[in-house]
C-alpha cells in the first residue's frame, strides 16, 4: 500500500498523462495507482505467504532484490529457503526448478529476460510442458516461469527478442502476456496456482508504469482467468488486437482515430496461449475489420496465428478486408535508437494500418 | 509382486518352521531374526584357522534329493564366511562377502569391502536380477517381430546397478534415470506387464501408451527421460524438494558416460554442492555412448572425478553387493546433510545402443562375449548363493521358470491388449483444468482434451 503511494507521489509527468489519455475507466471510488512492478511484486507476496510450497529462484532475486527489482523485498521476508539466487546456469536452475515442481513444490522460476530463456528452452518444453501428456496425467509440472520478454531499450538484439509465439506453438504450455498492472497481478497469482507450467511474459518498459486498480483487483484472491482476453475499448468501426506493451499502443492509436470519427475495439488478448479466439471472433463479426498489432517479428507470430483462427471460423464471413498485421520489423534489432524506434509498432503505424484497412 | 511375495514367505516359513499360514512377510522377517539371534554364535567370534573345513559336496545335479545334513561348515572359499548357522535348516541363512575397493575421490574412506547377504536377500536380488534380464531379453524379441517399434534401449549386462541401488534407499526416496530405464521401472514397483504393454503401446501400459519406452513414471519415479544429460537439473530439483520439505529423503539421479559431458551437468553439480543438495550422482559407466568409446569422448574417463569439487566413488557396477554397500554409503552420506556425491558404476551392456544399433561396429564380440562369461551380474550373484549353500539349483532354476513365465503372461498381456482409444489423443495436456477443445489435422476436426 505504501509503495503505491509512493509511486503515485513519484509518477512523473509521463505517468500522469498516460493516465489522463486513458481515462479513468470503470474505477471504484477507493482506486490506487500501481506500478506493473508492484502489482507483480504484491502478486508473488501474496502467493509465497499463502502456500508454502511456492518459492522463488533466478538471478539477482534475492540480496539484489531482482535484477528489475520485481523481487524487492521478498527475500528480506521470506530468506533464503524461498527466495533463491541463483548461478548463472540457465539450463541448469531451470531443470532444478522443472524438477522441485515434479516433487511437489511451486517454483516461480525468473528468467532475468526470456533471451536467456533459449538456454533452458529444453527443459521448458521437454520437461515441463510435455510430462503431464507423456505420462498420462501421472506427473503434473506446476511452474511458473517469467521475465521480461520483448524489446526493452537500446539493448540491441540479443537482448530484445519476443518469445511470445516460440513458446505459444508448444501444447502443454500455457503463456500468458499482461498489459497492465490489474493484468499483471490477477494472471501472476493464477499463474502460481495453475497446475501446469505458465510462461509469464512481462516487459520490461511496463515495469514503472502505474495504473489505477480497483479495490477489488486489490483482493489477496484477486485471479484473472487464464485464457480469456478483454476488450478494453468498445468499438464499431474495426477491431485491435494486442498483447503486452502494444496494447497501450492501440488504444492511444483508438484515441488518436476517435477524434477522425473511427471507432475502435481494442482488445487486450491477456493470453496468447489458450488464445480466446472466440473474443475476437465476436468483435470482429460486429466491426468487420481486423488489424493485428504486436512487437514479434512477423513470419509464424501471434498476428499470423489470430489470421489463420480467423479465416478457419465462422467470423471470416463478416470481414470487408483482410486482415492487416502490425508487427516488428524483421530484422534483428538495432541498436542507434532512431533504428529502434523504427524498428517497432509506433502509433503512427497503427493509425496508419487501420486507415488503410477501412479503406478510409 | 505377489509371486516374489509368496515365494519368499514360503522360503521364510521353512527356515523358521512356522506354518505357511496367514502371516504376513513383516511377521515371517521378524519371526526369522528372532530365529536367527537364538541359535547364532555371538557376533565377530573370530573363525581360527583350524576350525575351518571343506564345503561339503554339491548335490548331484540331475538328483531330487533334498539337501541333506545341517550345515555348521565353515568354508574357506576367498572371500565368504558362515557368520550364522543352525543346524535344523537345509541353507545357510547369512553370509559375508568380500567385495572390491572402492576407488574414492575427496573422500576420508569409502564403503565398506565387506557386505552382509541373507538367504532372503540373495534370493530377492537374484530374482529382481532375473527379472529384469528376462523382461528386457522379451522386449527384444518383440521389437524384432515390430510389435515394439521406435525407441527401445536394452538395461541387459546393467541389472546389478539398479538391483544394488533400489536395496540400498528406501521406497521413499526418489529416482531419475536417462532412457535406459526399463531395469529402475521395474524396481521402482511398476509391474512387468504395465511395462511391457507401455512399449507395445497399449492402453494397459503404465502411461496408457503415450509415453513409450523413455516415458514412464511411478510415485517417486521420475522416468525415463529422451533429452541426454536433462534429468540430470531435474534430479538436483527433487532434491531441493526434498531438502525444502525437511523429510529426510533423498533423490538419486543417473546418467551414463556419454552424458557426463554435458554442460547443465556441471551447472548442477556446482548448484548441488553450493546448497548442499541431498543427491546422489549415478554415472552409469558402460564404456560406449551410443558408438562412442569412453576413451573418444572424454578428456577425463575419470568419471567419479568430473564433479571435482564433489566426493566420488568409483564401484564395481557389475557386483551387486558392491553397489549397494556404494549406495547405502553414498545414501548415509546425503542424508547426513554433507551434500552431495558422485557414483560412478562401472558396468556393460550387451544389446546395442538401441535395438536400431547391432552394438559390433565399435566393440568385438569377443569383448561381449568375455563380460558375460567373466563379469554377469546375475551370474556372479548366482555363484556367490550356490557355492556358500545359500540355495539351491534347483530352487533357482524353479525361480527362473516362474521369471519366464511371468514375462510370457506379461507379453501376451501387452500383445492382446488393445490400442489406446482415439477418444483419448488429447487427454492429458493441462492438470486439474476444465476440457479445451483442441484442433485437430483440419479446421473441422474439433477434438476434446480432459485432464
Amino acid at each position: 500500500m505504501a509503495a503505491s503511494l509512493r509511486c503515485f507521489l513519484r509518477s512523473g509527468k509521463r505517468a500522469v498523462l498516460v493516465a489522463v489519455r486513458r481515462g479513468i475507466h470503470n474505477s471504484s471510488p477507493a482506486a490506487v495507482q500501481v506500478t506493473v512492478r508492484d502489482a507483480l511484486n504484491q502478486a508473488m507476496d501474496e502467493e509465497l505467504e499463502r502456500d508454502e510450497r511456492v518459492f522463488l529462484l533466478g538471478e539477482e532475486v534475492a540480496q539484489y532484490d531482482g535484477a528489475y527489482k520485481v523481487s524487492r523485498g521478498l527475500w528480506k521476508k521470506y530468506g533464503d529457503k524461498r527466495i533463491i539466487d541463483t548461478p548463472i546456469s540457465e539450463m541448469g536452475f531451470a531443470g532444478i526448478a522443472v524438477g522441485a515442481a515434479m516433487a511437489g513444490l511451486r517454483p516461480i522460476c525468473e528468467f532475468m529476460t526470456f533471451n536467456f530463456s533459449m538456454q533452458a528452452i529444453d527443459q521448458v518444453i521437454n520437461s515441463a510442458a510435455k510430462t503431464y501428456y507423456m505420462s498420462a496425467g501421472l506427473q503434473p509440472v506446476p511452474i511458473v516461469f517469467r521475465g521480461p520478454n520483448g524489446a526493452s531499450a537500446g539493448v540491441a538484439a540479443q537482448h530484445s527478442q519476443c518469445f511470445a509465439a516460440w513458446y505459444a506453438h508448444c501444447p502443454g504450455l500455457k503463456v500468458v502476456s499482461p498489459w497492465n498492472s490489474e493484468d499483471a497481478r490477477g494472471l501472476l497469482k493464477a499463474a502460481i496456482r495453475d497446475d501446469n507450467p505458465v510462461v509469464f511474459l512481462e516487459n520490461e518498459l511496463m515495469y514503472g508504469v502505474p495504473f489505477e486498480m480497483s479495490d477489488e483487483s486489490q483482493s489477496k484472491d484477486f485471479t484473472i482467468p487464464i485464457g480469456k482476453a478483454k476488450v478494453e475499448r468498445q468499438g464499431s468501426h474495426i477491431t485491435l488486437v494486442s498483447h503486452s506493451r502494444f496494447v497501450g499502443h492501440c488504444l492511444d492509436a483508438a484515441a488518436v482515430l476517435a477524434k477522425e470519427g473511427v471507432d475502435c475495439e481494442v482488445i487486450n488478448l491477456r493470453t496468447i496461449r489458450p488464445m480466446d479466439v472466440e473474443c475476437i471472433e465476436g468483435s470482429v463479426m460486429k466491426t468487420n475489420h481486423l488489424v493485428t498489432v504486436e512487437g514479434g517479428w512477423p513470419q509464424f507470430g501471434i498476428g499470423a496465428e489470430i489470421c489463420a483462427r480467423i479465416m478457419e471460423g465462422p467470423a471470416f464471413n463478416f470481414l470487408d478486408a483482410p486482415v492487416t498485421r502490425v508487427t516488428g520489423v524483421d530484422i534483428p534489432m538495432p541498436y542507434a535508437k532512431i533504428l529502434e524506434e523504427n524498428s517497432l509498432p509506433q502509433v503512427k503505424d497503427i493509425i496508419f494500418s487501420v486507415k488503410k484497412t477501412l479503406n478510409v | 509382486m505377489k509371486t516374489m511375495l509368496a515365494i519368499i514367505s514360503n522360503a521364510l516359513c521353512r527356515i523358521t518352521g512356522r506354518s505357511a499360514g496367514e502371516q504376513t512377510v513383516s511377521e515371517l522377517l521378524i519371526g526369522l531374526s528372532e530365529f536367527v539371534n537364538l541359535t547364532s554364535p555371538p557376533a565377530a567370534a573370530a573363525v581360527p584357522p583350524q576350525a575351518r573345513r571343506l564345503p561339503p559336496k554339491p548335490p548331484p545335479a540331475g538328483g531330487a534329493a533334498q539337501l541333506v545334513s545341517s550345515r555348521t561348515d565353515q568354508t574357506d572359499r576367498p572371500g565368504a564366511r558362515v557368520v550364522a548357522s543352525r543346524s535344523l535348516s537345509d541353507f545357510t541363512p547369512q553370509a559375508t562377502f568380500d567385495i572390491k575397493k572402492c576407488d574414492v575421490h575427496r573422500l576420508e574412506a569409502g564403503p565398506p569391502v565387506r557386505a552382509e547377504l541373507t538367504r532372503e536377500q540373495g534370493l530377492q536380488y537374484y530374482r529382481t536380477m532375473q527379472t529384469v534380464r528376462r523382461m528386457e531379453l522379451k522386449a527384444d524379441q518383440l521389437y524384432k517381430q515390430k510389435i515394439i517399434r521406435g525407441f527401445c534401449h536394452l538395461y541387459d549386462g546393467q541389472e546389478a546397478c539398479a538391483a544394488g541401488i533400489e536395496a540400498a534407499i528406501n521406497p521413499s526416496d526418489h529416482l531419475i534415470t536417462a532412457y535406459r530405464a526399463h531395469g529402475y521401472t521395474f524396481t521402482r514397483g511398476v509391474s512387468i506387464r504395465e511395462i511391457l504393454a507401455e512399449l507395445t503401446g497399449r492402453r494397459g501400459g503404465v502411461a496408457k501408451g503415450k509415453g513409450g519406452s523413455m516415458h514412464m513414471y511411478a510415485p517417486h519415479f521420475y522416468g525415463g527421460n529422451g533429452i541426454v544429460g536433462a534429468q540430470v537439473p531435474l534430479g538436483a530439483g527433487i532434491a531441493l524438494a526434498c531438502q525444502y520439505q525437511g523429510n529426510n529423503q533423498i533423490c538419486v539421479t543417473l546418467y551414463g558416460d556419454g552424458a557426463a559431458n554435458q554442460g547443465q551437468l556441471f551447472e548442477t553439480f556446482n548448484m548441488a554442492a553450493l546448497w548442499k543438495l541431498p543427491c546422489i550422482f549415478v554415472c552409469e559407466n558402460n564404456k560406449y555412448g551410443m558408438g562412442t568409446s569412453v576413451e573418444r569422448a572424454s578428456a577425463s574417463t575419470d568419471y567419479y572425478k568430473r564433479g571435482d569439487f564433489i566426493p566420488g566413488l568409483r564401484v564395481d557396477g557389475m557386483d551387486v553387493l558392491c553397489v549397494r554397500e556404494a549406495a547405502k554409503f553414498a545414501a548415509d552420506h546425503c542424508r547426513a546433510g554433507k551434500g552431495p556425491i558422485i557414483m560412478e558404476l562401472q558396468t556393460y551392456r550387451y544389446h546395442g545402443h538401441s535395438m536400431s544399433d547391432p552394438g559390433v561396429s565399435y566393440r568385438t564380440r569377443e569383448e561381449i562375449q568375455e563380460v558375460r562369461s567373466k563379469s554377469d551380474p546375475i551370474s556372479l550373484l548366482k555363484e556367490r548363493l550356490l557355492s556358500n549353500n545359500m540355495a539351491s539349483v534347483e530352487e533357482l532354476k524353479e525361480i527362473d521358470i516362474q521369471i519366464r513365465k511371468e514375462v510370457e503372461e506379461a507379453a501376451q498381456f501387452a500383445t492382446s491388449d488393445p490400442e489406446p482409444p482415439l477418444e483419448e489423443l488429447c487427454n492429458h495436456i493441462f492438470s486439474n483444468d476444465p476440457p479445451l477443445e483442441v484442433r485437430g489435422t483440419n479446421p473441422w476436426s474439433k477434438l476434446k482434451s480432459i485432464s
